[in-house]
């Protein structure tokens, strides 16, 4: 058995240097991973980036080409060992909700429990999970918020080393799937389990996480907490995955990158003056300023017209367009929209922003 | 894993499924060479005989040819002049009480081969219904009914309702848009009939006129009774005749040949006719036609064609059973013959579901070449005729097993290879509906494969398995060749009976276990339908 570094407890989840290939398609591409025991971690990226292969190779139903896994301190898989998906502690739940037909809730709930003590566990689990007094009901007579949360209950019953969750909540319709997230987050952090979450919904990924890992072509990209993804994403791609994203060109010049929108800071060392940059503002870091407001003419490449809102809500994005055909997205309040066709200047606060140099590959 | 890279599809879909577990390989090969074992063992024989290629040269071995190739297509190409004008009166005309016509056009298809020449014979042969009946006004003789006119009669009669069903399946599918155009375009309606429907209605012609081939290839109850000297009859009476197998194994293989010439003909125009099929959704229903005067004409002809295929075989029968019971017919043969159906039936239709199991896994969950392999090799029981099977397990038996001969089991092998490929179909489409989702997640709860096929898969998908089981026992009830090759002697059941008495002239013998069969066949083709409604 391989022991973790350290005199700590154990990793819920360890991978390292993890691969698998299907034919000539890399999915999932030496994958480093570490879960703390009772984190909840979201594993975000679009479809076809190898994150549900990363899930099936953690459950074993997938056999890796390269590298190991470890769940609470014990290898599963390996050069020389592959555990069968029943030997590895490990709860599952899936889109579709997966619950046996032939098997009422209790029946479900306590499939993986042994004999002894079943009936207790099961009890506790449907007090857990809110569905007391539906212990007799079948599958489909259940809604499909009240399917996926006997699956999560049947997950948790014979108390895994992880839980794994694979898309559960995308077969829902958006407001119980709001609901439903929150119901199932609260019910494994009471639980205290460790889970892993796939989705492909970076929303939902940045509501309910400890910490997410984004990954693309099989690779992980970046795992931080949501707030970290959101204001500091390592790369343009996470960047634009993770919210709605302007990136705007800019040279660098003394120390600064100019764009239309203002100048940032250029951190110190990869760039220099000359150098072509892109800095990276949320669009609620935008504020526009109508131009008869102004008491100096903008240079002209600046001004902005309004060509197009987009209704929010709370809020009311404002696509703008400067002469050249670039376009920026701001944000206001609803209350403080700006008519289609007026033209602004558009400047952030912020004078340090993440800045992406544009020679480095996307 | 692979040194060379394969094409991508094919590479991720091979190594997405995981390897199936040993015990499953095993069960699903066992299956499938016994699936092959007749037409094996029938080659082995023919090959390791030096005069094979001059039998199948022989006189009387290209005489049986051409006489089954003549039969084949005399039945077919009439099967399609009744079932097409059929088809078409039931679906697009105001012809009067057209429900009905649609369901007395369908039903003969319950009344098995045998029965049909028993039908027949007693109905219009020497001694039969129709010359007891003209008795009083003194006519002696019919015109000659054994041999082709006969076999041919009897073989339309009750298979050219495949024709109908499949022809009326693509006239109700048929986008009424393309008749209507060719009408706006100023062709009148006998003209948009014949250049716009008839090419449209080819391939389910095609595909119902090769049903009816691959049915009188393979009868052998309808020839042998009409003494008819086609394949089936020919490798009866060549077994019976003499010890010598290598005769009997070469005519079996040239039928065998046949039938393969019309399923691969069958696979080709089946694969065209979905390429022509139009976009989906076509659901609204064609203009009705009025016939007018034209009414008169056509429910005489639907009259005919039912009264010949509906009202006589079960005319026929009541008159025998009636005349039966008058003259103290024993009917404890006849629940006695029932119970050996039901017996030897019943076990073949356990057989059969769980050998369709290992195959159907096989093909769904582990999809690969090893598992493509397997299924086709189990569905060589539905290329080969009856008489085939029986004949190969007769020849091994008596070569290898001497002990197993004319036994229940061995009877039962022959059923289990016939038979499965029915099972394997409803089983498999069973298996499809279960998601391999709730698989995993029984194997993440702890249970290793063999528990959750037993705990989980089998449990779901019990009521396809009982499906299938009800499908292959009623399917062997119905079985003649097999049995009247394999049975243990005694071993009566109820295909033999009326077999043997209608063979022998005995009409009266006949009639009850004619009844009961016709019975059984009804419940078996209600139960098709439902089963392919329900897809």
């Amino acid at each position: 058995m391989t022991s973790t570094a350290g005199t700590h407890a154990p990793m819920a989840l360890r991978a390292l240097a993890l691969s698998k290939s299907f034919g000539d398609v890399v999915a999932v591409d030496d994958v480093n991973l570490d879960v703390q025991p009772g984190e909840f971690l979201g594993v975000l990226g679009p479809s076809g980036c190898g994150k549900t292969t990363l899930l099936r190779l953690v459950a074993g139903f997938e056999r890796p080409d390269g590298g190991g896994i470890e769940v609470g301190g014990r290898a599963v898989a390996g050069p020389r060992r592959n555990l069968p998906p029943e030997q590895r502690r490990i709860g599952m739940v899936f889109q579709e909700s997966a619950l046996f037909p032939h098997l009422d809730v209790a029946g479900n709930i306590g499939f993986g429990l042994p004999r002894r003590g079943r009936e207790t566990r099961v009890a506790e689990l449907v007090a857990l999970v809110g569905l007391a007094g539906l212990q007799h009901r079948m599958p489909h007579e259940l809604s499909g918020g009240q399917q996926q949360r006997v699956a999560v209950a049947r997950a948790l019953a014979p108390d895994p080393a992880l839980i794994l969750l694979d898309e559960p909540f995308s077969s829902l319709d958006a407001t119980l799937r709001s609901q439903l997230r929150t119901e199932v987050r609260e019910i494994l952090r009471s639980a205290g389990a460790t889970t892993l979450f796939v989705t492909h919904d970076q929303g939902e990924a940045l509501e309910i996480s400890d910490r997410v890992a984004v990954m693309r072509a099989g690779r992980i990209e970046q795992i931080s907490t949501p707030e970290e993804l959101y204001l500091r994403p390592v790369n343009r791609f996470v960047a634009g995955f993770v919210g709605e994203a302007n990136l705007i060109a800019g040279e660098v010049r003394h120390g600064e990158v100019q764009t239309i929108v203002g100048r940032f800071r250029a951190p110190v060392g990869s760039l220099v003056d000359g150098d072509s940059a892109e800095v990276l503002l949320r669009p609620e870091q935008l504020h526009m300023r109508a131009l008869d407001l102004l008491e100096t003419p903008p240079r002209p490449e600046s001004v902005l017209r309004v060509v197009r809102r987009v209704f929010h809500g709370s809020e009311v994005h404002h696509v703008l367009r400067n002469p050249d055909g670039i376009e920026i997205e701001a944000a206001t309040s609803s209350s403080a929209t700006l008519e289609i066709g007026t033209e602004v200047i558009a400047h952030a606060r912020a004078h340090e922003v993440p800045v992406y140099p544009l020679d480095e590959p996307a | 894993m692979e040194t060379v890279a394969p094409p991508t599809a094919a590479a991720r879909s091979a190594s997405r499924t995981p390897a199936p577990p040993a015990w499953l390989i095993g069960a699903g090969v066992l299956v499938a060479l016994l699936g092959l074992l007749p037409i094996g063992y029938l080659l082995v024989l023919a090959g390791s005989s030096e005069d094979a290629l001059s039998l199948v040269l022989r006189d009387r071995t290209v005489g049986v040819l051409g006489r089954t190739l003549l039969l084949a297509a005399t039945v077919t190409s009439a099967s399609v002049l009744i079932g097409v004008p059929m088809a078409w009166l039931t679906t697009r005309s105001d012809l009067p009480g057209r429900r009905w016509w649609t369901i007395l056009g369908i039903l003969p298809l319950v009344v098995p081969s045998y029965v049909g020449g028993y039908a027949v014979v007693a109905a219009f042969g020497p001694r039969g219904a129709l010359q007891s009946l003209l008795e009083p006004f003194g006519v002696t003789r019919l015109p000659e009914l054994y041999g082709f006119p006969g076999a041919a009669l009897a073989l339309t009669l009750f298979s050219f309702p495949y024709v109908v069903l499949s022809v009326r399946g693509a006239l109700l599918r048929m986008d009424p848009a393309y008749e209507e155009v060719s009408r706006s375009l100023g062709r009148g309606p006998w003209r948009t009939f014949f250049t716009v429907t008839v090419p449209q209605l080819r391939p389910a012609i095609t595909a119902g006129a090769l049903l009816v081939a691959l049915y009188s290839l393979a009868d052998f109850g309808a020839v042998s009774l009409l003494q008819f000297d086609s394949f089936t009859r020919a490798i009866y009476v060549q077994y019976r005749a003499s010890f010598d197998p290598t005769l009997a194994a070469v005519l079996a293989l040239m039928l065998v040949a046949c039938t393969a010439g019309v399923l691969l003909a069958e696979a080709r125009l089946r694969g065209r006719a979905r390429y022509h099929r139009s976009g989906a959704g076509a659901s609204r229903p064609a203009a009705t036609v009025h016939l007018g005067a034209w009414r008169w004409p056509a429910l005489a002809y639907c009259a005919m064609v039912v009264g010949l295929a509906v009202a006589v075989p079960i005319g026929t029968i009541g008159y025998w059973f009636i005349r039966g019971i008058g003259a103290g017919e024993p009917l404890t043969l006849v629940l006695d013959a029932t119970l050996n159906s039901v017996l030897a039936s019943g076990l073949a239709a356990l057989l059969a579901v769980l050998a369709s199991i290992p195959v159907a896994v096989l093909a769904v969950r582990h999809r690969g070449m090893l598992a493509a392999t397997l299924e086709r090799a189990t569905y060589a029981g539905f290329a080969l005729p009856g008489i085939v099977i029986g004949l190969a397990f007769v020849f091994v038996a008596a070569r290898y097993l001497p002990w197993m001969y004319q036994t229940l089991p061995l009877l039962l092998v022959a059923y289990l290879v016939r038979f499965v490929p029915e099972a394997v179909g409803i089983t498999r489409a069973s298996l499809l509906q279960v998601s391999p989702r709730i698989e995993e997640v029984a194997r993440t709860l702890g249970r290793p494969p063999s528990a959750v096929l037993r705990e989980v898969t089998l449990p779901i998908i019990r009521p396809g398995l009982m499906a299938g089981g009800a499908l292959v026992f009623l399917t062997a009830m119905k079985e003649l060749p097999t049995t009247i090759l394999l049975a243990p002697t005694g071993f009566d059941t109820l295909a033999v009976r009326i077999w043997s008495a209608t063979s022998e002239g005995f009409f009266a013998r006949a009639a009850a276990p004619a009844l009961l069969m016709v019975i059984v066949a009804a419940l078996s083709l209600g139960f098709v339908l439902r089963q392919e409604r329900d897809r």
